[in-house]
């Protein structure tokens, strides 16, 4: 039985204060709260298994060793991959880094194209200008329907003979619709198109199946799926995580190696996790997946569709509220009021205790496409309540926004 | 501290420069212009100065910004036109004290004290600044 009223006692912070009010939290999508679980994971870690990883000969460092596989295979079952298919980076951008550097780079040439869309986050945009650079290649940009919706149809007049690579959010940081992956994926592996899914704002809400799907590499965080900062996950089908070249050498990573330059480096995923891993953070992150899982990650998604649709009616019956994304699937709800600043409106629900962000959410090639410098971003979570969008529909109810200055 | 205005009267200080600033356009030519970009926000603004004989004869700004920076940086215009330069100075000075709940000149800052309130939303303390500190960069720049 899902209940909300019961999973937000297992949340420390949502116990909180902030500006006097309670903590409403409604920034999801830019990283999540933790269950007591993880934090007490985490504690664990330093409080009673501290050793490093690999090849210790001590019961400790087996212990460190264990969990590690361990992790590595409920993360790998989360997501329907194989335990050697899951490598762990500091976090969604280090992941996608990690293929436009080791993978691109090494196998794109000039001409060849990479298609991404208007929608992606910088994360998800940056490193392959970078992988431009190097090899020639040309980044390019599949458009968005009308509604801002990544469709198949413009995936498809999109790819020429030269396109090799599609990189794509599962579901977009600022308009929160989901792309069609599978199909997506079905129609590029026709030409043996490679397709990187940045899955930052999916795997946290949605069931991610990557051999159903079967999208080529996909990225992802602790962080925004109730785990540490500081560890995320990049999957690579296991074939081209071979073909893959490490992004950083050292300890951990080479079989063997001598003066002359000779290195032999180990099978992936071990092969791209040079030096000390994120140890807490990888305890951290196997409670977070199991406390994911206790709950039900089809339950998740069906409770924030729920809020979601909740939250819209009442934003509807607000003239002065323009929705950008009335018909996403995902807890992101964009706005504006109108008249009102994105940045000031953000600094009065703050006033009332209200946690969202104002901007361009990371992702400013977008901003030509909405025709406003700014929005606000409502992202919700399972912890997420109908009394809290109570309160922001209340607060942005109100007219006065300098009242942040001027009310005690 | 004793301060002169009103709440009401600071609100709607603000809401008249945000609405209708005075000093927001770019200037043609004979200005020297300064870059500031938030890195936190949405901010991005160019700040203009056009400084003779250590007088500021105008300063005027541009670009994309909340009420206020937009507000703040509206009245700092104002402020400084046909001030010297050391006045200037004191005045951004001042500000940055009252930004930053220390003591300071009431009487050097106008409409500007309209901001004393700021600290209490700490992350728009650079709002507030965007616009002086952009000016003291171009004074440092192209004054003494």
């Amino acid at each position: 039985m899902f209940d909300v009223n019961n999973i937000r006692k297992d949340f420390p912070m949502l116990k909180q204060r902030m500006q006097k009010h309670p903590l409403v939290f409604l920034d999801n999508a830019s990283t999540t709260f933790k269950p007591k679980s993880v934090v007490d994971a985490i504690n664990n870690y330093y409080l009673k298994e501290t050793s490093n990883s690999h090849r210790g000969d001590y019961d400790l460092c087996f212990n460190a060793d264990q969990k590690l596989l361990e992790t590595r295979g409920v993360v790998a079952k989360f997501i329907n991959a194989k335990r050697e298919e899951i490598v762990f980076t500091s976090g969604a951008s280090m992941s996608i880094n990690l293929v436009a550097y080791g993978y691109a780079s090494k196998f794109l040439k000039k001409n060849d194209e990479i298609l991404l869309t208007e929608a992606e986050h910088a994360s998800n945009v940056l490193p392959w200008y970078k992988v431009s650079e190097l090899t020639g290649a040309k980044v390019k940009f599949i458009p968005l329907n009308k509604e801002g919706r990544l469709t198949l149809n413009n995936v498809k007049k999109s790819i020429n003979k030269n396109t090799k690579i599609i990189a794509i959010a599962e579901v977009s940081n600022v308009l929160g619709f989901i792309a069609p992956i599978k199909e997506i994926c079905k129609e590029a592996h026709k030409r043996n198109i490679i397709v990187v899914c940045d899955g930052a704002q999916s795997v946290p809400h949605r069931k991610t199946d990557v051999k159903d799907s079967d999208v080529d590499f996909l990225s992802f965080s602790s962080h925004k799926m109730c785990g540490p900062t500081g560890i995320g996950i990049l999957y690579g089908k296991f074939d081209l995580l071979k073909k893959m070249d490490p992004l950083m050498s050292g300890g951990g990573m080479n079989a063997k190696f001598d003066m002359c330059g000779d290195v032999e480096y180990l099978l992936p995923p071990v092969r791209f996790e040079a030096g000390t891993l994120n140890l807490a953070g990888v305890y951290g992150l196997k409670a977070a997946i199991e406390y994911i899982n206790k709950i039900g990650i089809e339950n998740i998604n069906k409770y924030e569709q729920q809020l979601r649709e909740y939250a819209i009616n009442k934003l509807k019956k607000n003239k002065d509220i323009i929705i950008y994304n009335e018909t996403a699937e995902s807890g992101i709800i964009t706005i504006n009021k109108k008249k009102v600043f994105a940045q000031d409106e953000a600094t009065f629900l703050n006033s009332q205790g209200i946690a969202v962000r104002s901007g361009q959410h990371c992702a400013k090639i977008l901003n030509d496409f909405l025709k406003t410098p700014a929005t606000i971003r409502i992202s919700i979570y399972f912890y997420n309540t109908k009394e809290e969008i109570d309160k922001l529909i209340e607060a942005l109810n109100k007219e006065d926004y300098l009242d942040a200055y001027f009310l005690n | 501290m004793p301060i002169s205005l009103t709440n009401d009267m600071m609100r709607q200080i603000i809401m008249d420069h945000y609405q209708n600033p005075i000093h927001k356009k770019t200037p043609k030519s004979g200005y020297t212009s300064i870059h500031s970009k938030s890195e936190n926000c949405i901010d991005d603004i160019h700040v203009y100065l056009k400084l003779e004989n250590k007088i500021v004869k105008d300063c005027l700004w541009d670009g994309i910004a909340c009420a206020i920076s937009t507000a703040s940086t509206d009245i700092m215009c104002e402020l400084v036109i046909n001030k010297s330069e050391k006045e200037a100075r004191y005045i951004i000075e001042q500000y940055f004290k009252m930004i930053h709940e220390e003591k300071f000149d009431e009487e050097a800052l106008g409409e500007a004290i309209a901001f004393i309130n700021t600290a209490k939303q700490a992350a728009r303390i650079k709002c507030a600044c965007i616009g002086y500190h952009a000016l003291e960069d171009l004074l440092n720049k192209h004054g003494k």
